[in-house]
């Protein structure tokens, strides 16, 4: 009796392992033969790009236009900008029709979310099929960010837009950078046009500069932060009024990142991190021993709080995309409410170049190959990307910085003010920095990399792990987002 | 065949192999198929680097190699039993007191069928719905923040940052676990105490024993086999802890992956298409999840005979 009862257990004891030892392993063959399928099609459609440039993977027999994207920027701007678009219902719908020259189209936004790679992830699946996929299910745009655009212009699954009918004349008025982060490095072709260029500023209060400073002039203000040392004394002085200089640990991190003398990966596949990024880390744990930040992550709700009216803190590193879409927002007490000086802190902010020059983010439109909509894709790169008046209606509307030098060179020649930025000119400012943003230390995996230094070192600055911890963990967690890399010995 | 025919006794045998077919049908295509495609990709380099497929190349055990040089897996396996042990130790203590108030009629409890849904509920909440619950309430500026710094406990704009700190995280996530599972865990004991032969608890209460007395020579003893069977669930269940720390530290199993279990280990591999190493850490779970369970087996299951 009691062994039949010893033998009975045994057997459930394995029994029950053996069942959740099955599902872990059920659930990673099934995602092998998936990934088998992609590698077959990816083997195809490389084969088709051997064909000469001027015979693109796109065809013109759609009538539905998928778009992917992360977030609902562009198709704001979309739905504002592109002649003859009805959107399904109010507010950020998945959904709308295009009716115009070109015929009548059904568009679908396939939107997911950027963190932890998953809108990355999600092209990966679906990109290598996109040539093979039902009519209807082809993604014919989707959206790419500057921190890992290069992965996908450098791939087969974006085609020349030259190709879809965009010309020279076209593109002469981008911005070059724009156009060399869009630029094949295999054969040279074009893959990505942006509507947008970013260079950085940083964005102060006001009311807090006049507090600190006795100012709030961009000017002046600007003559007091032209350098780290500059700056790190004014954290100093709001700190004893009470203010915070920074919001939290990540907010000074693009300043450093875009000067970094080396890319994140170098030939042999290693990481390496880059001595701009060490001060990044020295100076922002510096900061959270002094009280001159809010100890907050980027993104978070409490970050966002700190750009509203309750929040003490002098100001923001961003870029022009920020300014508009991300700082206006959060700086509204009623966000449905109007746009205008008196809704919450609107018109209490002010920009000036800060202690470094840099950019942060972009987007970048990309015709995936396999399209059935060639004609209409290339219209909307058209009307999105390269017309000047659109262009400049769009800076005007909404305070964004687009991708068109003559427009820029217009509006910041004009008398043109902000009433957010407390009638400030900051599109002169931006047309200043433009130009001199350098992308050449630019890689396909600055993404994953940034987001995990920057969550790693996190752990540094509470105090819960020591910097070489914090290092190796950031290594580890590397490695398993990009199991081609290595960490240096 | 004369001499079948001869046999008095109609046999059945057949017929319990063939109602026993759908479910080893089942049991192969679902179980053992997987199984071992696990183990064969675990021998093998295999992952997505960018858009590019790398491998299958065979590479004999340097999957394992890797696993296990790095000390990642033990240090996993601590956080996942540190957890489970943390979120056991209270569920356990509490549904055995709850369970023996709850069977004994002597206490006359009234509207125990409310308290029994009552200390449910919890479980029918999805665990990724707590963990946001959870990560909302006790955020930097959330509600539990707010009231310390109303009390006064902690200084104004200096709030507590419950997930910066690994104590603090590993106690939330014990303190769900433990909402989560202890009226599970109490009506399992409950239906267990309510097992034993009253006769028994009668017998020792004519003979004057007292309280304590009767729970641990009467009821721990006769609720053996049950008490095993929550142990042993709620360990593998406790292994495979996932969404709740996922959920609750987004994936990061911050602060320095001390809250990293190994199936967010496992996921972490598994999301960047790494199927070879997804593969060896699957087979060591199953190694490391059979040993602890003959381990609880073996002090558990005591040779005697009641």
């Amino acid at each position: 009796m009691k062994k039949i009862k010893s033998i009975v257990a045994l057997v459930l004891v394995l029994a029950m392992s053996l069942t959740m030892w099955g599902c872990g392993g059920s659930s990673s063959s099934s995602t092998a033969t998936s990934s088998k399928k992609s590698d077959s099609s990816a083997a195809t459609s490389s084969g088709s790009d051997e064909a000469p440039a001027a015979e693109i993977n796109a065809t013109d027999d759609g009538t539905v236009l998928n778009i992917y994207c992360w977030n609902t920027e562009f198709q704001g701007r979309f739905k504002a900008y592109y002649p003859g678009y009805t959107p399904d219902g109010e507010g950020d719908e998945a959904s709308g029709k295009i009716s115009n020259d070109l015929g009548e189209f059904t568009v679908n936004w396939v939107i997911t979310p950027s963190d932890d790679n998953a809108y990355q992830n999600k092209l990966d699946e679906t990109l290598p099929g996109n040539t093979d996929a039902s009519a209807d299910d082809k993604i014919d745009i989707f959206l790419i960010e500057a921190d890992y655009a290069l992965k996908y212009v450098n791939s087969d699954y974006t085609v020349d837009v030259k190709g879809l009918g965009l010309t020279d004349d076209d593109l002469s008025q981008m911005y070059d950078y724009t156009k060399t982060v869009g630029t094949n490095n295999n054969d040279g072709t074009l893959r990505a046009v942006s509507w947008q260029a970013t260079p950085g500023l940083f964005a102060y209060r006001r009311s807090i500069a006049k507090d600190v400073l006795g100012t709030d002039d961009p000017t002046e203000v600007q003559s007091k932060l032209s350098d780290w040392s500059a700056f790190d004394s004014v954290a100093a002085q709001a700190k004893e009024k009470g203010y915070f200089m920074l919001s939290g640990y990540d907010d000074a991190y693009r300043t450093f990142s875009n000067n970094v003398s080396k890319k994140w990966v170098d030939d042999s596949n290693t990481i390496q991190i880059d001595d701009a990024l060490w001060q990044w880390v020295d100076q922002t744990k510096t900061y959270t021993d002094s009280g001159y930040n809010n100890k907050t992550s980027l993104w978070s709700p409490e970050w966002s709080a700190d750009q509203s009216k309750a929040g003490k803190v002098f100001g923001f590193f961003y870029s022009t995309w920020g300014i508009n879409f991300t700082l206006l927002g959060n700086s509204l007490e009623d966000a449905e409410g109007e746009e205008k000086v008196g809704n919450g802190i609107y018109g209490d902010w002010a920009v000036c170049e800060g202690p470094a020059a840099y950019y942060w983010g972009g987007s970048w439109i990309c015709a995936a190959a396999g399209t059935d909509n060639k004609s209409l894709v290339c219209d909307i790169m058209r009307v999105m990307t390269c017309d000047q008046a659109i262009a400049k209606k769009i800076t005007e509307d909404t305070q964004d910085y687009t991708n068109n030098m003559a427009a820029m060179e217009e509006i910041a020649n004009s008398d043109y003010s902000s009433d957010f930025l407390g009638g400030q000119n900051h599109i002169a400012l931006f047309a200043a920095a433009a130009p001199n943003i350098d992308i050449s230390n630019m890689g396909a995996y600055d993404q994953g990399l940034n987001e995990s230094f920057q969550g790693k070192m996190k752990d540094y600055f509470t105090g819960e792990s020591s910097k070489e911890d914090a290092e190796k963990a950031f290594y580890t967690e590397a490695k398993e987002k990009y199991p081609d890399l290595n960490s240096p010995s | 065949m004369a001499a079948a025919k001869k046999s008095k006794v109609v046999s059945y045998t057949k017929w319990g192999y063939i109602f026993l077919i759908p479910f080893f049908a089942v049991y192969i295509f679902f179980q053992v198929v997987p199984l071992i495609s696990t183990i064969y990709n675990s021998f093998f380099e295999n992952y997505m680097a960018g858009l590019n497929q790398i491998g299958p190349n065979f590479v004999g055990l340097s999957n394992y190699a890797a696993l296990i040089t790095t000390g990642d897996l033990v240090k996993y396996t601590w956080n996942t039993l540190l957890m489970w042990i943390a979120g056991f130790i209270p569920q356990i203590l509490v549904s055995l007191l709850l369970g023996v108030w709850f069977a004994d009629t002597s206490c006359k409890l009234k509207g125990d069928g409310f308290f029994k849904t009552v200390i449910y509920m919890p479980n029918l909440i999805m665990a990724s719905a707590m963990a946001m619950l959870f990560f909302a309430i006790f955020a930097d500026a959330g509600p539990v923040n707010q009231i310390l710094q109303n009390l006064g406990i902690r200084e104004a704009g200096d709030p507590y940052r419950f997930l910066e700190h690994t104590g603090s995280t590993v106690a939330l996530v014990a303190t769900m676990n433990f909402l989560m599972w202890f009226g599970n865990t109490t009506i399992l004991l409950m239906a267990g105490i309510m097992g034993i032969d009253t006769s028994l608890f009668e017998a020792a209460s004519v003979d004057g024993a007292s309280g304590s007395q009767t729970f641990f020579q009467i009821t721990m003893p006769l609720l053996r086999p049950i008490f095993v069977y929550v142990l042993l669930t709620s360990l593998i269940g406790g292994i495979q802890m996932f969404d709740i720390p996922q959920i609750l530290t987004n994936g990061d199993g911050s602060p320095n992956r001390t809250t990293m279990t190994l199936i967010m280990y496992l996921n972490k591999h598994l999301y960047s298409k790494n199927y070879g190493m997804g593969g060896a850490l699957s087979v060591m779970l199953f190694i490391v999840t059979t040993i602890l369970s003959l381990i609880i087996y073996r002090v558990t299951v005591t040779p005697e005979e009641y």
